[in-house]
């Protein structure tokens, strides 16, 4: 709503009613602002930067094949100038495997996660617009996928499909293939919540008069889905996408420390802490390190997706 | 309320059906588990091709699926390899109660589930319970305290304590409480195990072993379960009927506070019944670091040697679990929520 003034060509002769606070705000921006105003949330949005920094920066100071070296002479080393965070079981050096791990976890967490949301949308969606038979079969399914423990389902899938030692090039990097392996995993075993949330979503919004409207003008199915539920549907789908990021980092890290993730040479921080059980106070550079990169960024990613969920929630009264 | 019992109980029948194809189709496309075989010089060829005959490794995957269901006895199978089948099989199938036998153990399947399964219902219940009393502990002080430092600084904690790993508070722990009080002489816990090895296997010394596993899960599962609890008590604190009760001066605290309890628990029974079956899939990465012999750790065995038969029923337990627990959720919910029970 503009102020109200006289109009350029003189027929109006409504006349200026002051400054009016005017300036529409569209709902983006007012999450914005609330997500701004929510402390935690800005501090998790550093940490992050920061960390992102961390992993992205590292790779000028080491390449990955000095990251993936292996000096069995050199192995359980502590901390010195050399080597800032001290060496592996084989010599490498620790400080380098955390950054280029870091970079694999998180590309990991982030890729499986795009893969879950665009399945767990696409299956809440359907099952929630067209409903019936296509409803019950979904949901029959996402519920006993959900009834199998996650951890089992992941291992499972992981012992029959990555146990190779083959490698593979991706952005002209050379990583094992069981990075590709386990974003494929991760990902299609984490879609069935969202599917149910949007589900939700999806059954309540189709009773709206805006949809009702579209449908009686005759507009198709697919022009409604795109053009009004969708877009209604993205806040909660965004919020657990940043939520299931972290997750997803410590999915990976258990699926890796348990031997069932990546395999080396290729460096995540899970699997960095794998050797380090045996001698837990003799070599705690190798655990410490990654166990403390894992934290503050899964940290990080949870105060992120908090302040997005009170910034998108109409109801949040602080 | 009969009828809604009945609708989801015949809801469920289908889905637990739906849940044992797929467990089923994962567990055999996961491997062969004669594998370990490979390498060991007195097994000839011919045995290892009879004894996958045997084990009925050879027929197809829907045959398989029904030998596990009704059993092979009216099955020939040529074990004698002359190409003739003439030797029925032995298996009854689950309809008969024959859950097989453990490829690894070479025991019945039930009974190596039936030694791991009450070392983890041990610790999960434990757990499950320490869990609950602490985290309703801390969520309904936090939520009592809104806004004040301690809320603040209960809330920090917890989110940090929720971005754990659980192996790494496990190493934590292990490093604090054994290895370093150890070295300053301090009295420090056991890591391995449910007994000493050469110790007696007495009570108070599961209770020792137990504390550092039990406090691993805790951990972070009080953190999750505090703030669950602490936003539904706000939820209802804030919420008009309550406020209209201190208004009508309902005197004592107690009473109003008996009342938001009583309807933040909703959500929360229905939390927990959703939580409680994964118990017994055991706590797969602590049974892992503290050798506790669990179901968890039996999993990751069997996972490694492919013994199918113990993992499909392993996995088909904790299933049907979650499919009763959600129904008992249900109906629990429905019962005490009438407007649940006529949609």
């Amino acid at each position: 709503m503009a102020n109200m003034t006289l109009s350029k060509n003189g027929s109006s002769d409504i006349v200026s009613l002051g400054r009016i606070e005017s300036e529409a705000k569209s709902p983006w921006r007012i999450a914005l602002r609330r997500y701004l105003k929510h402390r935690m949330a800005v501090f998790g949005t550093l940490l992050m930067a920061l960390v992102l920094l961390f992993v992205l920066i590292g790779p000028l100071f080491f390449t990955e094949d000095y990251a993936n070296k292996t000096k069995i002479l050199d192995k359980f080393k502590p901390p010195s100038v050399e080597h800032p965070l001290g060496t592996d079981q084989v010599g490498r050096d620790v400080l380098a495997r955390v950054i280029y791990g870091g970079q694999i976890s998180i590309a990991i967490a982030v890729v499986s996660v795009v893969i879950s949301i665009i399945v767990g949308t696409l299956v809440g969606l359907l099952a929630g617009y067209f409903g019936g038979w296509v409803d019950g079969i979904l949901m029959r399914l996402v519920e006993a996928l959900l009834a199998i423990p996650a951890l089992f389902l992941l291992l499972m899938l992981s012992n029959s499909l990555s146990r190779s030692t083959a490698t593979v090039n991706i952005l002209g990097r050379e990583l094992s293939v069981t990075v590709v392996v386990i974003v494929l995993i991760i990902g299609l075993t984490s879609w069935m919540a969202l599917s149910r949330i949007v589900r939700a979503l999806v059954l309540s919004l189709k009773e709206q008069e805006f949809v009702v409207a579209a449908q009686s003008v005759g507009a198709r199915d697919g022009l409604i889905i795109r053009a009004h539920i969708l877009p209604n549907v993205i806040a909660p789908v965004i919020v657990s996408a940043t939520l299931g990021v972290g997750a997803a980092i410590i999915t990976e890290a258990y699926l890796s420390f348990l031997g069932f993730g990546v395999l080396p040479p290729t460096a995540t921080w899970g699997n960095i802490l794998t050797r380090a059980q045996d001698q837990l106070d003799k070599v705690w550079w190798m655990w410490m390190a990654p166990g403390f990169f894992i934290v503050i960024t899964v940290l990080a990613i949870n105060f992120i997706g908090d302040g997005l969920r009170d910034a998108f929630d109409p109801r949040s009264t602080k | 309320m009969g009828r809604y019992l009945i609708r989801r109980i015949l809801q469920s029948i289908p889905l637990l059906i739906l849940i044992t194809v797929l467990v089923f189709v994962l567990l055999k496309t996961a491997g062969d588990p004669l594998a370990y075989l490979a390498g060991d010089p007195k097994v000839s060829a011919e045995d290892k091709a009879r004894l996958r005959r045997s084990l009925g490794l050879d027929d197809s995957l829907p045959l398989q699926f029904v030998h596990w269901v009704i059993g092979d006895t009216w099955y020939e199978r040529d074990l004698d390899l002359d190409g003739e089948p003439e030797t029925f099989g032995k298996r009854l199938g689950i309809v008969r109660g024959d859950f097989g036998n453990s490829i690894r153990y070479n025991r019945p399947v039930t009974d190596v589930i039936g030694e791991f399964l009450p070392n983890t219902l041990l610790l999960g219940m434990t757990s499950f319970v320490v869990t609950l009393v602490f985290g309703l502990l801390v969520g309904i002080y936090a939520a009592l305290r809104q806004y004040t430092w301690m809320d603040n600084v209960i809330t920090t904690i917890s989110f940090i304590t929720f971005s754990f790993p659980i192996f790494l508070i496990a190493l934590l722990s292990v490093l604090l409480f054994s290895i370093l009080f150890k070295q300053w002489g301090l009295p420090f816990l056991p890591v391995q195990g449910m007994y000493e090895v050469r110790g007696e296997k007495t009570l108070i010394e599961v209770a020792r072993h137990m504390i550092l596993p039990v406090f691993s899960i805790t951990a972070i599962n009080v953190a999750g379960y505090s703030r669950f609890i602490r936003a539904s008590m706000l939820e209802v604190i804030n919420s008009d009927y309550v406020r209209t009760a201190k208004a009508k001066g309902l005197s004592s605290r107690r009473i109003v506070y008996l009342h938001a309890f009583k309807n933040a628990s909703l959500p929360l029974i229905t939390l927990i019944g959703l939580n409680f079956p994964f118990i017994l899939s055991g706590a797969v990465v602590t049974e892992t670091i503290f050798a506790w012999p669990g179901m968890g750790r039996l999993f990751i065995d069997s996972l490694n040697f492919l013994d199918s038969p113990v993992l499909i029923i392993s996995v088909m337990l904790t299933a049907i679990a979650v499919v009763v627990c959600q129904l008992l959720t249900d109906v629990a919910y429905a019962w005490v929520d009438p407007r649940i029970r006529y949609s």
